[in-house]
């Protein structure tokens, strides 16, 4: 059920930010944290999995499947020891309870085939470290703060499709674009239009 | 020294820092992210990195010491060193270490010895100068100044 305009502002995004790196991890929870997100981070996939309940082995504390607790963008590392981001992503995307949540791959190598790799297995996005404000503020608009977040999106991109005077034009999901660069007022209008 | 002095003397300092390369972009960056709500954001990743490299530096020193020297290793840790210097904004560190993964792939335990060598001088430069930086901010603050912030990075 679609949030009313009221707790629509007061929500917080909440992220998975995985990275073995402490220095990243502080650096991208401040980040997340700086536009309003509740941040979660994990040093490893397999914490990651444990978290949503994924681990085949160990329980965690809590089991994000169970809970209330749900992630709107897990943001991961991509050379991590042990598993990837790209096996993580793997994962995610085989899940689901999971595979709708928008997940993001970092990485500090610019590698062509690697990009063209993740974005294949569903990565929403790639980012190259190190990872900066912008990049960050980019990648709210994937997260909208609804819980069908991903329903709403498919559903602008329909509605604008079908009217064909509209004033933005929605970039398509090809692999290699960035999330739509629609404004934030305009993402806020859009929806109040579906209601 | 009053608080005038002190911020330009600060502004001069981290102008300085960025020209000669010791920073880069993505030090400004985590001084965006420093606000009232926390003050001491750049001093403690800075802290975390210099943790963080202490440690790989100590290990790099001893993988670097063994009768067979294990170049995978080796490489893994120059990558967190590079990984970590890149996300502070500490350039000649980062650059120093991109120099040491070739050496690495090429498997050359003299040149990588060297390696270390470059890397470890960057990262005691760059470690006293941002000591320097944040003793030049302590001082501001305690003069009652509020720490400038330069534009352009």
């Amino acid at each position: 059920m679609a949030k009313n305009g009221e707790e629509r502002e007061n929500y917080e995004a909440h992220v998975l930010a995985v990275d073995d790196s402490l220095v990243d991890r502080k650096v991208i929870e401040r980040l997340f944290k700086l536009t309003s997100c509740k941040v979660t981070a994990v040093d490893s996939g397999r914490k990651a999995l444990q978290i949503l309940g994924l681990d085949e082995g160990e329980k965690s504390a809590f089991d994000a499947r169970n809970s209330d607790i749900n992630f709107d963008l897990i943001i991961t590392d991509y050379c991590m020891p042990g598993m990837t981001g790209y096996e993580l992503l793997k994962k995610i995307k085989g899940s689901s309870t999971f595979r709708e949540i928008p997940v993001v791959i970092m990485s500090s190598e610019n590698i062509l085939t690697r990009i063209n790799r993740c974005l294949e297995e569903g990565a929403e996005d790639f980012i190259v470290k190190p990872v900066k404000l912008c990049d960050v503020m980019k990648l709210k608009r994937l997260m909208f703060g609804e819980k069908n977040r991903v329903f709403n999106k498919r559903k602008l991109e329909e509605t604008y499709e079908a009217s064909p005077n509209g004033a933005l034009s929605i970039s398509s999901r090809s692999s290699s674009s960035s999330p739509s660069s629609l404004d934030e007022n305009e993402l806020v209008r859009l929806e109040n239009l579906m209601l | 020294m009053e608080v005038g002095q002190l911020q330009r003397s600060f502004l001069e300092y981290t102008s300085a820092l960025f020209r000669e390369g010791f920073l880069d972009g993505q030090f400004g960056q985590l001084q965006l992210l420093q606000d009232e709500s926390n003050p001491d954001f750049v001093v403690e990743v800075v802290s975390l990195f210099f943790e963080d490299s202490q440690r790989i530096l100590t290990d790099l020193t001893t993988a670097l010491d063994q009768k067979n020297v294990d170049f995978k290793k080796i490489d893994a840790h120059v990558h967190q060193l590079k990984g970590s210097s890149s996300s502070i904004g500490a350039q000649r560190v980062r650059n120093a270490c991109i120099a040491f993964r070739n050496f690495c792939e090429e498997k050359k335990v003299e040149a990588c010895v060297r390696c270390l060598q470059q890397v470890n001088q960057e990262y005691l430069l760059v470690k006293t100068k941002l000591e320097a930086l944040f003793r030049l901010e302590q001082q501001i603050v305690a003069a009652g100044g509020v720490i400038p912030v330069l534009n352009d990075f």
